[in-house]
């Protein structure tokens, strides 16, 4: 008897927090916004943790300006390692417990896809992840989820086009983290080869939980290859530039951007070793002196003395953070259906947004069909110093 | 402590009482902590194989991930690609766990102590991987791989964390019953004659090959059946999440919950899951206090020097010290 009249207690509680979800407001008041993130700040990631760290000092500063539109930003980030499970405890803790009105630039590809399906079946907003898989712009399927930087595979069509077009007679070596991000890097590029695929002599996957890719790096040697194209997260991506120099491999060494940062990944390989390396950029290298006399770097650099005085930077990822925070700043502060479908909507609606550490010419836009903000890059040299850029900014959907 | 406890009307008794602590725990917390102790248990039952196989039998393992995710996987294999009801995988996914265990437990008999914990890493570092191998990938999904729904209540009027919190934690209790059923049979007296001296029990006429490899795959059977509603719980399955780390933190939970013991698994799970969340917070409290994973190191160097029979011994101990005053 007792134990019916508590599940009938139950049910009335479950159906009565059902109710609450179709106002669909959870998470936001007139004075505040619950925003919520993971991010790796242990594990074999963490070099990615700065992204976290630049976007709470973003809305830590924001709030003592008055926040946006009169509510001040709570930002709730916590630690996932990196590791999936982890990921969908964190995020269910932040959506049932903490009640956050969306999740922001949750880091990571495998840890995204670990909670894609929750976010889109609880209906809370799962805005700008940090990861450029494919799959985050589907918005017939995933109405709730959307990407943010260019896709991995637009990248690597990108390094494929640029190959083919400037190495006389290419023998290719691919180094590839064994999972979806790798996977879609290695696929743009097989892609951006086109019939050309047997010019690659020899492709090797690495796991996060290896301790090293030296023996990866002594193999694609071996193969004879001219071109090595290096798609691995900051760590590996320094082993890797570090090992091939140490054996004196001087291939047209392609890397990826995402291990693009001079502080996180160069400087730890040795610059020396890092010369002549070739990314796809679409921000703006903070050590790049050219962009010292633009009004982006300035804001940037002026908030970074401000909130991150100690903070490193050269690391290309505070840039990152104060990006994606700018942009959801702009949405928010242009929104005024504020509920999670509004939110939604307001972000599927961005028009030629500039960002002040994106390179000139990329412009941040989005419809109800689009869901990649950002679709653009430029190649960039190392020169042992800084990256340079060249060419002209190629537009993946032009 | 070696030996399980004797059938007493108090053991009977404190069983019961856990049991119905057990059910009545989801009806006072809110969803998100049954989700968190169904993980909980599933990491429990994985453990209380890994007690058997190494507090009760003596051989050591810490390649219990690969079970964990045959189990996991046999599960989300059926639901995805055949489209079965989550809770009818579950004999299936007993059969494929026992299977492997059981062949595995072959080489392993030829391997001792450090050899044996050797050979099994193996298999832990090998899992993910074969797990992501391209061939197979139409089946596991590869990287991605699969994603399903969690099984729908089995009750009106529950959540679904609620449900499947209660089939776990039924299941759970049924094991540990089983675990103690066997454990005060014949071939639990063999199994335990085995750990105190090989060659003794094989001089009494134990067929000592064939105990020590089935206990392999009745432990293995019960990681994968944890690995089940792992996979349950998280709606997902992947190869990264069952890489060696899990295997460490199922021993690091079996040693700590008490390793040779029953209860014990389900101390080691609890603490799988809420140790590092305690951890996390512990370390938050003050700039002083060191970060989470040197927090929880220091916790665990502490928990070996003072408590060396884990968490359960600490409570045996305590109660036995009870005792005794009124006693004599």
């Amino acid at each position: 008897m007792k134990l019916k009249r508590i599940l009938l207690a139950a049910a009335a509680a479950s159906v009565l927090s059902g109710g609450a979800a179709v106002a669909d407001s959870t998470g936001i008041t007139d004075t505040s916004i619950k925003i919520g993130n993971t991010n790796p700040y242990s594990g074999p990631a963490s070099a990615y943790s700065v992204i976290g760290k630049a976007i709470s000092a973003y809305f830590k500063e924001l709030n003592t300006q008055g926040g946006i539109n009169g509510r001040t930003i709570e930002f709730i980030s916590l630690d996932d390692g990196y590791s999936p499970p982890r990921t969908v405890q964190q995020v269910r803790k932040l959506v049932e417990k903490e009640k956050i009105a969306f999740l922001f630039q949750s880091l990571g590809t495998p840890t995204n896809s670990a909670i894609h399906k929750y976010m889109n079946q609880k209906k809370v907003p799962q805005l700008f992840v940090a990861t450029g898989a494919s799959k985050w712009g589907q918005p017939e399927k995933y109405p709730w989820t959307m990407g943010f930087q260019p896709t991995y595979d637009v990248e690597g069509e990108i390094y494929a086009k640029y190959v083919l077009e400037n190495v006389e007679n290419p023998k290719i070596a691919v180094l590839f983290q064994n999972d979806d991000y790798g996977k879609d890097y290695r696929d743009g590029f097989l892609r951006g080869l086109g019939d050309k695929k047997d010019l690659i002599v020899s492709m090797l996957p690495y796991e996060t939980t290896d301790p090293t890719v030296d023996s990866q790096i002594l193999a694609l040697k071996d193969s004879g290859a001219n071109v090595f194209v290096n798609i691995s997260i900051p760590k590996f991506a320094a082993q890797a530039i570090r090992k091939a120099c140490e054996i004196d491999w001087k291939p047209l060494h392609l890397l990826n951007n995402v291990s693009s940062s001079v502080s996180a990944t160069l400087k730890p390989a040795g610059l020396e070793c890092s010369k002549d390396l070739i990314t796809a950029q679409w921000m703006k290298d903070p050590t790049d002196p050219q962009w010292k006399g633009t009004a982006g770097y300035q804001e940037w650099s002026a908030w970074m003395d401000k909130n991150l005085p100690d903070a490193d930077r050269g690391d290309v990822n505070y840039g990152l953070g104060y990006n994606v925070s700018k942009l959801l700043h702009h949405v928010l502060d242009n929104c005024e259906d504020m509920t999670r479908a509004g939110i939604m909507a307001c972000a599927a609606n961005v028009k030629d947004l500039e960002l002040p550490m994106v390179l000139p010419g990329i412009l941040v836009n989005t419809s109800p069909t689009d869901f990649y903000p950002i679709q653009a890059a430029q190649l960039s040299k190392f020169d042992g110093e800084k990256w340079a850029l060249f060419g002209s900014v190629i537009d993946a959907t032009k | 402590m070696i030996r399980p406890n004797a059938l007493t009307p108090k053991l009977v008794l404190s069983f019961g009482a856990l049991v119905v602590l057990g059910c009545i725990v989801p009806l006072i917390v809110e969803d998100y902590d049954s989700y968190q102790i169904t993980v909980a248990f599933s990491y429990g039952i994985a453990i209380l194989g890994l007690n058997i196989l190494t507090g009760y039998n003596g051989q050591f393992s810490i390649g219990h991930s690969a079970f964990f995710a045959i189990g996991a996987y046999t599960a989300a294999i059926m639901i995805t690609h055949f489209g079965w009801h989550p809770y009818a995988t579950l004999p299936f996914v007993a059969i494929a766990a026992f299977m492997v265990g059981f062949l595995f437990g072959f080489p392993a008999l030829r391997l001792e102590g450090l050899y044996l914990a050797l050979a099994t890493f193996a298999l832990a570092v090998a899992t993910p991987q074969i797990l992501k191998v391209d061939a197979l990938e139409e089946w596991t999904g590869g990287v991605q791989g699969l994603f399903f729904d969690k099984p729908d209540p089995i009750m009106g009027g529950m959540s679904i964390d609620q449900s499947l919190y209660y089939v776990t934690w039924i299941v759970f209790v049924v094991l540990m019953a089983l675990t103690w059923a066997l454990l005060h049979s014949r071939s639990g007296r063999a199994i335990m004659a085995i750990r105190d001296n090989p060659i003794a029990a094989s001089t009494m006429g134990i067929n000592t090959a064939l105990y020590k490899t089935t206990t392999f795959g009745i432990s293995a059977m019960f990681a994968g059946l944890g690995g089940a509603f792992f996979a349950f719980a998280n709606a997902f399955v992947s190869p990264d999440t069952f890489n060696f780390f899990i295997a460490v933190y199922l021993l690091v939970g079996s040693v700590v919950g008490g390793i040779v013991s029953i209860p014990g698994a389900l101390l080691g799970g609890l603490f799988y899951v809420f140790g590092q969340e305690y951890a996390e917070e512990v370390s938050n409290l003050s700039e002083l206090i060191p970060p989470p994973w040197v927090t929880f190191g220091i916790f665990l160097i502490l928990m070996m020097y003072f408590a060396p029979f884990g968490i359960w011994g600490l409570i045996e101990r305590g109660m036995a010290r009870l005792k005794r005053p009124s006693s004599s």
